[in-house]
């Protein structure tokens, strides 16, 4: 190498070496450029929305938010001050004062921490004069639920904070963030929620913000939650809730002709206004501990129960279908009904007929065992295997939304159970059961499980002769329109003409002088229903009641259920009628029977099995 | 001779002027991008450090005109008398001097400072040029080279008892000046191998390295035993003598590297080295400065939109790390612009130089190449993490008026000896 070259030769290597290492640097090493990279430099703020309103379907206000004001503390930065002064103004004592300030920075020094909750508003406004006296310090405003009605918890919901499981798979959500939990609250998040704003600030290498960055450029301002309308009727709900006092159960109500949930009552139920603010977690875990009463149980649609009397309505359709009955074939009672050689082979049934032709009007005004039974294996009998027999059988029962979940916008409740062959070909292997093993079907016990909802939907599917709509609890939403499965109609396996003879029965429970619910009647309104009383392993049994009315044009379906009420026409044919009654004219011609119901309590049989 | 009297401008190199004024105009904009901040846009507000700059800047304009108005002879003639009153000026720092940052290099007049080692550079430059450009001079004879290192030695090593090593280390940068200018090649490769065994020994330990030299050594000699037998019985001593040096370098390489360097030298060492991560602590400037230059991208964030410059993210940006600016705000094709200018005006003082008649011009126009390439090496390949923080800074883009002002005498002087290059005198 001549010895000019060598500068010249060592500059040009370098500087290509450079650009080298810029190229790699800049263009190809994208791990540099990561969003963490943008964080360091960039502090990203919330601007939280206010969240959405909810409403009934008259437009009383059921969710609102209250601003709350809590005074918040770094303390780092607090300075010397007057602390007598300062505790004036809080209302608090010095022992107090220096109690919060230790807490807080145990804590952390240098985040944020919570001095003292909820000022009230009168005190926000003299304290915001004269905070800036006293470094450190600042108020917070946080928006707040509340629920002016204290009613429809199970239905409404609550919010909590996001879990960690939530943020690590959901990226809108960050830590601290508060998020509907249960109820609608839960289902409809995403309308309430609103979009939150974000405001990017500029930090220096300490940390120090040092104005907007790009001068606000992409900053966002919140969007409020959309409200919505709920198809709860809120007077109907509370008047459920205080009829339901001291018992428990559930009680659905729902609009046949749109599927709309009119009242969803659960009891033991709670305040949901416990579910907010400084006492929320205290609440929350008394709540959940409660193994007794179960209040966060929401037994309208997690509660699973025999259905007892008001599926042999079922049994009778299905049989009808099959052609195996007509309204005019008869069977005789005699107390029972015997469908084996063996002693135990038989079936009490309390109809009381005495031996007279049983047809199919008095067989659901009195309640018939015997009738449903032989219609039940009448219509398993039809098919040359009883597993067949059964799957068939059962299949019709399903298309009444029965044994599957609803899929509709509350919380996800419990299946239910409708038995098919194959679980009798498990209980009974190598295929040895006939359609008498599974007789208790008949009359709604046996493995057959049902939820309220699934109750009051299926009185719903009678109510329209034939076809449903998925229950649900949204009426209206702000800005969207409700989901088509709500508005299209599910048609059940069963022939419209098969329902005027069943609907007539259910109208004669209540019309014929011999009708199991006659003490339940109410003058005027042309209710049809059905009682029923479901045993139970736990104790005494439950009394049930499905109901609808009027009778032509059906304006609301509902069944209800009441644990260990004895039977059905003791608790819950009256509370049905009264729900009716008060929906239908809005006031109450039963005083003697809505006192009772009011006044009402089993809890001593409750009691006994805690025994 | 006449009309440059009229004139001083006459015969002076366009190119290189016009060099200067990009480089000085890159380099405000990037000084004021990163030290400007929110709610202050006044261009002439002179408290703050782009206003000083731009004070600077201006100054240097007088500088230029009086670097001219001599002649060039004058820079020959009393190279000498520049040279050893600099010397004078740096040794009186250690009774003067205002210690700033824990180095007294600074010279204090108000609240005025001057740091005599950026201008003692143009002084060493021209006593270099006096001293080899004498016809009687001979590189090649021991004893001249040593004149040659002695006159290195005195400046460098008052700047490193103030102590500044960063400084001091330029001027190692000589020695591409004496080679070419007839000073042996062994001397740079030397350099070199002591250069390559210094990192080997720093990342593989020495042990290592001993070792793994060894087995080299032995294949070497191995080849020459069997296959140049006769070059084999000519030199084995030097071959073995070779090693036995190396040996004993990487042996004191590890001897200095535990024992003379202080903590953060060595830190310095293992960062660049990837031996320890300490993106906290030691390794916090490099790692800011190749992640703010990186996030810049291939066309970088745009002027004053640099969210890591503007939040102050890298330490003594306007000084050292301007470089990080131009990165992140002017992404790859900046960086690169200014990599490749750099280069062009490195090529073009070389190219100026080599067409000198006087040999004192070219030696001193060799000298301030290998002093700017020193600077560029260093301050650049330290910012983007190829080489351990040494704080020097990038010529003319750093921000302070007496780093500016030397590289301002540097490049002047050159330019007033190549004006006059078709002279005799």
């Amino acid at each position: 190498m001549k010895r000019t070259g060598l500068l010249s030769f060592l500059i040009i290597f370098i500087g290509v070496i450079f650009i080298v290492r810029l190229f790699y640097l800049q263009v190809l090493d994208n791990t540099f450029n990561t969003p963490t990279l943008n964080n360091s430099a960039v502090k990203v703020m919330y601007d939280y929305p206010e969240r959405g309103y909810v409403f009934d379907r008259n437009g009383i206000l059921l969710v609102a938010n209250q601003l709350s004001y809590d005074v918040m503390v770094i303390p780092r930065e607090v300075k010397p001050m007057d602390t007598i002064a300062f505790c004036a103004l809080l209302k608090i004592t010095k022992e107090e004062f220096i109690e919060k300030i230790a807490r807080a920075s145990r804590y952390s020094t240098r985040i944020p921490s919570t001095f003292l909750q909820q000022v009230s508003k009168d005190d926000y406004a003299s304290l915001q004069e004269i905070l800036y006296k006293f470094k450190g310090f600042y108020i917070q405003k946080r928006s707040l639920r509340e629920y002016p009605k204290r009613s429809a918890a199970n239905v409404l919901g609550y919010i909590s904070e996001v879990n960690e499981t939530m943020i690590n798979n959901n990226p809108k959500y960050h830590l601290g963030e508060l998020i509907g939990t249960a109820g609608v609250e839960k289902s409809y998040e995403e309308v309430l929620r609103g979009t939150k704003g974000v405001k990017f600030i500029q930090r220096d290498r300490f940390n120090k913000e040092i104005g907007s960055f790009k001068n606000g450029l992409y900053d966002t301002l919140p969007i409020s939650g959309n409200d919505i309308t709920l198809t709860i009727d809120a007077v109907l709900q509370q008047y459920g809730e205080a009829l339901m006092a001291n018992k428990r159960g559930g009680i659905v109500a729902i609009e046949p002709s749109t599927g709309e949930i009119l009242a969803m009552v659960s009891m033991p139920t709670y305040d949901p206004n416990l579910m907010v603010g400084r006492d929320r977690s205290k609440n929350f875990t008394k709540l959940y501990l409660d193994s007794v009463s179960k209040p966060l149980l929401d037994r309208g649609l997690q509660a699973q129960y025999p259905p007892g009397s008001p599926f042999k309505v079922i049994s009778a359709l299905v049989a009808m279908q099959e052609n195996v009955i007509t309204t005019g074939s008869s069977i005789q009672c005699f107390g029972g009904y015997k469908y084996g050689s063996g002693k135990g082979s038989f079936m009490k049934c309390h109809c009381e007929t005495g031996g007279a032709p049983v047809a199919l009007n008095i067989a659901i005004y009195r309640s018939c065992n015997s009738y449903f039974a032989n219609a039940y294996r009448k219509t398993i009998d039809k098919f040359p295997t009883p597993t067949e027999g059964v799957n068939v059988w059962g299949k019709h029962a399903e298309s009444f939304g029965l044994g599957n979940y609803l899929d509709n916008d509350l919380s996800v409740g419990q299946k239910g159970n409708i038995p098919n062959g194959n679980l009798y070909n498990k209980i009974y292997p190598n295929g040895r059961w006939r359609s008498t093993a599974t007789i208790s079907n008949s009359i709604g016990q046996g493995e057959v499980l049902t939820t309220p909802i699934q109750l009051a939907n299926m009185t719903a599917a009678i109510a329209n002769e034939g076809f449903y709509f998925i229950p649900h609890i949204a009426k209206k939403i702000k800005g969207r329109p409700l989901d088509k499965k709500f508005t299209t109609p599910i048609y059940t396996t069963i022939d419209k003409k098969h329902f005027k003879p069943v609907i007539e029965g259910l109208f004669d429970v209540f019309e014929n002088p011999r009708g199991t619910a006659r003490g339940s009647r109410v003058e005027g309104l042309e209710i049809s229903g059905k009682t029923g009383t479901s045993e139970n392993p736990h104790g005494q049994d439950h009394s049930i009641f499905i109901a609808f009315a009027p009778k032509d044009n059906p304006k609301i379906a509902i069944a209800v259920f009441v644990e260990n009420g004895y039977w059905g026409s003791r608790w819950a044919g009256p509370i049905a009628t009264l729900m009716i009654e008060k929906y239908l004219t809005g006031k109450i011609g039963r005083p003697l029977i809505e006192e009772r119901m009011l006044k009402g309590s089993i809890q001593e049989e409750y009691d006994k099995q805690l025994k | 001779m006449r009309s440059r009297k009229d004139n001083i401008f006459h015969g002076i190199d366009w190119i290189l002027v016009l060099f200067y004024f990009v480089f000085i105009f890159l380099g405000w904009i990037n000084i004021y991008a990163a030290t400007i901040s929110e709610n202050q846009y006044d261009l002439l507000n002179f408290t703050t450090e782009y206003g000083k700059q731009l004070i600077w800047i201006g100054f240097s304009i007088p500088i230029i005109l009086l670097i001219l108005m001599f002649e060039a002879k004058f820079y020959e003639k009393y190279a000498v008398i520049i040279y050893v009153s600099f010397l004078a000026l740096l040794a009186g720092l250690f009774v003067f001097g205002k210690n700033i940052n824990g180095s007294t290099s600074w010279y204090a007049i108000g609240n005025f400072s001057l740091q005599p080692s950026e201008f003692a550079k143009a002084a060493t430059a021209l006593a270099i040029a006096k001293l080899v450009s004498d016809k009687m001079f001979n590189l090649k004879k021991l004893n001249t080279q040593m004149q040659a290192l002695l006159l290195l030695f005195f400046p460098a090593i008052l700047i490193i008892l103030q102590p500044d090593p960063g400084s001091a280390l330029v001027y190692g940068a000589f020695i591409f000046v004496l080679y070419r200018e007839g000073l042996p090649f062994y001397y740079i490769t030397v350099g070199f191998i002591a250069l390559f065994l210094f990192v080997i020994t720093l990342i593989l330990g020495f042990e290592v390295t001993l070792i793994s030299s060894l087995v080299l050594f032995i294949c070497i000699l191995l080849y020459f035993i069997f296959y140049r037998p006769r070059a084999f019985r000519k030199g084995w001593i030097k071959i073995i003598g070779i090693y036995l040096m190396s040996a004993l370098f990487i042996f004191s390489v590890d001897l200095v590297f535990n024992h003379v360097f202080k903590q953060h030298h060595r830190d310095r060492f293992d960062i660049i080295l990837g031996k320890t991560v300490d993106m906290k602590g030691v390794g916090y400037n490099t790692d800011q400065s190749v992640t703010t230059i990186a996030s810049g991208g291939f066309f970088g964030k745009g002027f004053l939109e640099g969210e890591r410059t503007q939040g102050n993210f890298v330490p003594e940006q306007k000084t050292d790390y301007i470089f990080t600016t131009v990165g992140e705000e002017w992404g790859f094709v900046g960086s690169a612009f200014v990599i490749l200018l750099f280069m062009a005006f490195l090529l073009r003082i070389i190219s100026r130089a080599e067409q000198q008649k006087a040999k004192f011009s070219r030696i001193y126009g060799y000298s301030i190449v290998a002093i700017f390439f020193m600077h560029f090496v260093i301050n650049i390949g330290m910012v983007i993490g190829l080489v351990p923080t040494i704080g020097i800074p990038l010529p003319f883009f750093s921000y302070g008026g007496s780093a500016l002002w030397g590289f301002t005498v540097l490049l002047f002087i050159f330019i007033r000896l190549d004006a006059n290059k078709t002279y005799e005198w």
